[in-house]
């Protein structure tokens, strides 16, 4: 399966989705606007990926800015992430945030309050 | 006749102005505009916090607009373009405003104000669980926000969105919006 590697624009995450590691990166700021355009590629992926996942899935999403038209589709990788751990894989998800990014903070427990795989906040010194 | 613009363009210009445009809402006047205010918020050597905050609510505020502007009514002396806005970001005091503007069909004013309104009624608690519910619960919409741009910018600034609708004419009506950031 082909990893798919997009570089971090203005408007747009840095993307790594790497099946050999079991690795999911979402990196940067996601503020494009229309998000469905940009992810639905990734979660395409995701749908092959469930298919034959490593033992264990890695995501780390460190985002310094994501609009409310991101959000759903992010929530939507978790939902798909969902599906594989409910199945029985080992997926993990590192929430990074800065520490007085309140906001960032807050956007990591909505997730956590709506997806069941387990979740750690990360927060990153400035 | 009609609204006038200008003078409440003008109007909208007190503090500091670190950004005004009128135009067309188009995604690469997104961008710029973004760039534009990046570097004029990291020249202020603002408190990353505050310049975070000021910039999310920005990205909002400014996509809301392209998402749901209506088309400029021919009697307004505006630039008769598709998705015709107002966007002013100014320093006033201790506190940053996004101002915005924009043309709704009078049919489409009652269902906008219920919808501000009932935002503005919610605590900080239930601003919190009506958002976790729509993006939970919701299928995305076509614009991918399924209406979570006003709840985000109420939950993010912590103030209540102060709101006008000035008559244009017997279909349209002026929209003006400010966001406070304190």
């Amino acid at each position: 399966m082909e990893t798919i590697i997009r570089e971090g624009s203005p408007k747009t995450p840095y993307v790594r989705l790497d099946s050999e590691k079991g690795l999911i990166e979402i990196k940067g700021r996601s503020i494009p606007e229309n998000s469905v355009e940009f992810y639905k590629p990734l979660i395409d992926w995701l749908d092959k990926y469930g298919s034959t996942p490593q033992d264990n899935t890695s995501v780390n999403v460190q985002l310094e800015y994501f609009n409310t038209s991101s959000s759903k589709c992010i929530l939507d990788i978790f939902k798909k992430l969902e599906l594989l751990y409910k199945k029985g894989s080992k997926v993990h998800i590192n929430w990074y945030y800065e520490e007085d990014d309140e906001d960032m903070f807050e956007a990591g427990e909505d997730y956590q309050s709506i997806i069941n795989i387990p979740f750690t906040m990360i927060e990153l010194e400035e | 006749m009609g609204f006038d613009i200008e003078k409440w363009y003008t109007q909208k210009m007190q503090g500091e102005v670190l950004l005004r445009y009128m135009g067309e809402i188009s995604s690469e006047k997104i961008t710029e505009a973004l760039g534009e205010i990046e570097l004029s918020l990291n020249l202020k050597n603002e408190k990353n916090k505050v310049r975070k905050k000021v910039y999310n609510v920005f990205v909002e505020s400014i996509q809301n607009l392209f998402h749901h502007v209506d088309i400029p009514p021919a009697t307004a002396k505006v630039q008769n373009i598709p998705r015709f806005g107002v966007i002013i970001l100014a320093r006033d005091r201790s506190f940053y405003r996004i101002s915005t503007g924009n043309f709704v069909q009078a049919e489409r004013v009652q269902i906008l104000r219920d919808r501000i309104d009932q935002v503005n009624s919610l605590s900080d608690e239930e601003l919190r669980t009506v958002y976790r519910d729509i993006l939970g619960n919701e299928g995305a919409s076509l614009k991918g926000g399924g209406g979570l741009g006003i709840l985000d910018i109420v939950r993010k600034t912590g103030n209540k969105l102060e709101y006008a609708m000035y008559p244009h004419d017997e279909d349209f009506v002026f929209f003006a919006m400010d966001v406070y950031i304190s």
